[in-house]
């Protein structure tokens, strides 16, 4: 990692240095997510039964994306700092906004009709709220005192429980790992760490209560599948089915039958990456990790080598959110974790979370590339 | 790692959006916890990714082998090929029972997806449902994944269901039955249920071999269940064997039509008829009424259903005289020449046995032509009741008449150890036994083929190979001889002579049983008979249970309808005439 980074970082700034300083992307990472779209490409023209079209639509959402982070990019980081507050109270506004119009709609209600386009709040949230607590521990002494740790909590809760009552389990976890994420990176200590995960385990059987019969149902499956193999243990068998059955070097690409016989639900969202590992096999599986593992380190070291604290927190925690979205997705496709609505990131099909995604890789290149002190050991 | 100074934090231009006086944070302490805690998090995430791929080992690699099938079981299956059930035709190959191609419609509730009302409207539409009754089904059970919508559907209309391109609706090829002829055979040959298995008659008797045997196929399916590809034929089904029966439609129309018309004309109960063929004992016709049609059987009575030609008994009255006059000839009981005083009744025992009128003195042809019953007990109480049992035994009373009619009647005869002096008497004119019109039919093949009795059929037959003699030829044609003389002017069924063809006969007019004894005005018209008389072609029995319209005797309200059955039948078969007497007017013109 370093030595990609080491003539950037020691050597003078040459013609190329330059134009990529002006240009703000950070090319080690740019590649990392140009392979993984491309990738994405691959796999959703073979789990979307090669239409084509659904290609053409994830292509043009995928360069809407890319435009949005070479912005985002340009942008000063100490802008970002500036509106972190202001961007986060505007988010939850939006979500309390979508919460009440969501009485009248039916069922789960994520989405704010803006006419020319849908926007889902809680996308924007998942990195507004990093930016809220990197701002506010960052204003204090570090690591952050218990009054600071209240504060940054119920700051972390109240978006959560919003996006938790949406309903939307997946991206509730996804927000309050980012926050906690930057908990993390700001220092808080082991000795509260410990104490808070005692609560929660204490406070399971209530949120358990609290929890919708179709979120008890998903954690019930995840424990045991096989109790009820044609319903809610379908997704899971199946997945299994399909990864198990590519064994080592796959099926080859356009060969998975098991989501070609739409025998895999949700193969081109949320379980695309059982059709990867059927095609691609073991080997495709480690390589796809890998690929994820250069770009969060990547990220962690924009983190390490971030010149501010607020930078640094946010930088850290959009790292590990990212990892957190790759982690809980493979896990629950491949059956580790119990399932919850969350994209393969950057390869799943849909829109927003590549937007948002990317929009965080951009704010990661403007921190990396808006350093205004190079150091010279 | 590099460490920045905090002088460099100091001079940074970063303002603050809070406004409050900035605080002066170390960021040398900041970075030094960020990389102790970047640690633990690059411990942590390479824990958990070493987790995935150790669970991608054991899928991929550990349980590859059994993953595999499991998958490969899903997609590949094996699927039942239903046989093409056997035809049931007439003798002469005009069909009775045929399996026609038709569509079942089923559903997966749980694959219906919302917002497709209007489709589904259309659905029930086409498939003549009330409206929601989809819907109903649909909530009906929650976890249900089957359910049928609509079954033996005419492929056109399954096919502009299909046309609605509904996700969760399948279709399914069975085959439908079809009975060409309606309630004419309708009792005889039964149906079949809704899985095409017999459920009545023929089709239920002979279900086996009709069925033929399902075969399989090896198919690969879908997630949604559809077969998307034909693998390989695992077997072949093996169609059912078509049954080729005795009867001849043309016949069963004739005598349906008839019995059908004195039915409603007498305003019977029920009615039975039966044509046999007097050579080789195949059932030509056995026709029913009431009657019910095979192909909309919704909402019907069981008891339409009984085919009673074959299935009910009754008492045959006078119709078994002939046999006894033939018995008491061939056991030399009578002289041919001997005459009988009646004086119209007969003590027997402290029973009296009486004739409708005296019919005085009356020789044997007159016993048979007038009906008297004082006649026949005295011939009855002449013969020991070994020998004039064992003649009945050997007629087939109370033994069932073997046509492999599923529920065919056995009849009753008592044994004669049990019988008593007066039982002997009742019995010579057909009281104290019981038989079906099938199995008096039968009796009177040894009456017909000069002394021998035939086994029955219902499957057509060159020969028969399981036939008897129970009279001597002599005395079969004498008893045939005086039985023409019933069917003459002053004979009891004088309704019933056939135009062209010379018949002979038996009226019978019989009392029924009912609890407590015989009921009073509730008789069966029975009428029992053969042509052409000199070499029987045909035997019918025609039995008609209460006729109510002031006419109850056999010679009157049966006899008509034997009229015109063999004549008709005669002709179809064409027999040549051998009467000119009676000979239609039509035909005497011709001929002359």
């Amino acid at each position: 990692m370093k030595t990609e980074t080491r003539s950037e970082q020691f050597h003078p700034p040459s013609l190329i240095g330059n134009v990529l300083r002006k240009l703000h992307i950070d090319i080690p990472l740019f590649i990392g997510l140009l392979l993984i779209s491309l990738l994405s490409f691959v796999i959703l023209y073979s789990a979307g039964s090669q239409d084509m079209d659904v290609l053409m639509r994830q292509a043009a959402r995928v360069g809407l994306a890319f435009l949005l982070m070479t912005a985002l990019a340009h942008v000063d980081p100490y802008q970002f700092k500036r509106y972190s507050a202001l961007l986060f109270s505007f988010g939850i506004l939006l979500l309390i906004a979508v919460l009440i119009l969501g009485q009248f709609g039916k069922g789960a209600q994520r989405w704010l009709d803006l006419g020319v386009f849908r926007f889902q709040p809680s996308e924007m949230i998942k990195i507004t709220t990093p930016m809220m607590i990197a701002w506010y521990l960052a204003e204090h002494a570090l690591p952050p005192k218990p009054k600071q740790l209240l504060i940054a909590g119920i700051l972390i809760i109240i978006p959560t429980l919003l996006i938790a009552k949406q309903p939307d389990l997946g991206t509730a976890l996804l927000v309050a790992s980012s926050g906690a994420a930057v908990l993390f990176f700001a220092g808080l200590s082991w000795r509260f760490m410990l104490a808070i995960c005692t609560i929660l385990a204490g406070l399971t059987p209530i949120l358990w209560h609290f929890m919708r019969p179709y979120q008890r149902d998903r954690v019930l499956t995840f424990l045991n599948p096989e109790a009820d193999p044609l319903g809610r243990g379908y997704h899971i068998i199946q997945s299994k089915i399909a990864i198990g059955s590519g064994g080592i070097y796959g099926k080859g690409w356009l060969g998975s039958t098991q989501s070609e016989l739409d025998f895999l639900p949700e193969s081109s969202t949320d379980f695309i990456f059982a059709v990867f590992a059927e095609e691609f096999g073991l080997f495709g599986c480690v390589s796809l990790l890998t690929l994820y593992l250069l770009i969060i380190s990547r990220c962690l070291y924009i983190a390490s080598q971030a010149q501010d604290t607020y930078s640094r927190l946010l930088a850290g925690s959009l790292a590990f959110t990212f990892f957190v979205y790759v982690f809980v997705n493979i896990g629950m496709v491949i059956g580790v974790l119990p399932v919850v609505g969350v994209p393969l990131p950057l390869i799943s099909y849909g829109g927003t979370s590549i937007v948002t995604l990317l929009a965080g890789f951009g704010i990661l290149m403007s921190i990396h590339t808006h350093k205004k002190f190079l150091p010279h050991s | 790692m590099i460490h920045f100074q905090g002088k460099n934090k100091a001079s940074k231009p970063f303002g603050d959006f809070s406004g409050r006086p900035h605080r002066f944070v170390a960021d040398s302490d900041t970075s030094a916890i960020y990389s102790g805690r970047r640690k633990v998090v690059v411990v942590f995430i390479m824990t958990c990714m070493a987790a995935l791929v150790g669970r991608a080992f054991d899928l991929q690699v550990l349980n590859n082998q059994f993953l595999k099938e499991q998958g490969d079981m899903r997609h590949v299956s094996d699927v039942s090929v239903s046989a093409y059930r056997g035809m049931i035709k007439d003798r002469n190959g005009a069909p009775l029972a045929i399996s026609t191609p038709v569509e079942s419609i089923w559903m997966n509730p749980q694959q219906i997806e919302p917002g497709k009302e209007s489709e589904i409207r259309q659905m029930e539409m086409l498939l003549n449902l009330p409206k929601g009754k989809i819907d109903e089904l649909i909530k009906g059970d929650a976890h249900r994944q089957f359910a049928y919508i609509a079954r033996q559907i005419n492929p056109v209309v399954a096919d502009q269901v299909k046309a609605l391109k509904l996700a969760g609706i399948y279709f399914e090829r069975e085959f439908k039955r079809f009975y060409p002829a309606g309630e004419v055979s309708s009792h005889l040959i039964g149906f079949t249920d809704i899985d095409d298995v017999g459920q009545a008659g023929l089709e239920f008797g002979y279900e086996k071999s009709l069925k033929g045997i399902p075969g399989s196929k090896r198919v690969i399916r879908d997630g949604q269940r559809r077969i998307i590809e034909d693998v390989e034929n695992i077997k072949e089904p093996v169609a059912g064997r078509n049954l080729d029966l005795s009867i001849d439609q043309r016949i069963q129309y004739l005598a349906y039509r008839e019995l059908q018309l004195a039915v409603n004309q007498h305003k019977a109960k029920s009615a039975a008829l039966v044509v046999l063929d007097a050579k080789s004992g195949e059932i030509l016709a056995a026709v029913n009424q009431p009657s019910f049609n095979p192909n909309t059987r919704k909402g019907l009575k069981e008891s339409l259903y009984r085919n009673r030609a074959i299935t009910d008994v009754f008492e045959p009255g006078s119709t078994v005289k002939p046999f006894v006059v033939a018995a008491a000839l061939d056991g030399r009981y009578v002289k041919p020449d001997e005459v009988f005083e009646t004086h119209g009744f007969l003590q027997v025992g402290n029973h009296l046995v009486k004739d409708v009128h005296n019919y005085g003195t009356l020789d044997l042809t007159g016993v048979l032509k007038k009906s008297s019953n004082v006649a026949v007990s005295q011939m009855a109480l002449r013969m020991p009741p070994e020998y004039f049992w064992g003649i009945y035994h050997k007629l087939g009373l109370g033994v069932a008449a073997g046509s492999g009619f599923p529920g065919e009647a056995n009849g009753s005869l008592l044994d004669y150890q049990s019988w008593h002096e007066f039982d002997r008497a009742t019995l010579s004119f057909g009281y104290g036994v019981s038989t079906s019109a099938l199995q008096l039919a039968r009796a009177y093949t040894a009456l017909a083929d000069d002394g021998i009795l035939h086994s029955v059929s219902l499957l057509r037959r060159d020969e028969d190979v399981d036939q008897q003699r129970v009279f001597s030829a002599k005395t079969a044609k004498r008893v045939r001889a005086m039985m023409e003389t019933v069917l003459m002017k002053d004979g009891t069924a004088y309704e019933g002579r056939v135009d062209g063809y010379s018949a002979a006969g038996k009226t019978g007019t019989v009392k029924k049983a009912g609890a407590g004894g015989y009921v009073e005005k509730s008789y069966f018209s029975v009428f029992a008979g053969m042509a052409p008389a000199k070499n029987p072609r045909l035997i019918t029995v025609v039995m008609i249970d209460e006729p109510s319209a002031g006419q109850y005797y056999g010679g009157i309200v049966s006899a008509p309808v034997f009229s015109k059955v063999m004549a008709g039948a005669l002709r179809v078969l064409e027999v040549a005439p051998d009467q000119q007497d009676n000979m239609p007017i039509l035909l005497t013109r011709q001929g002359s």
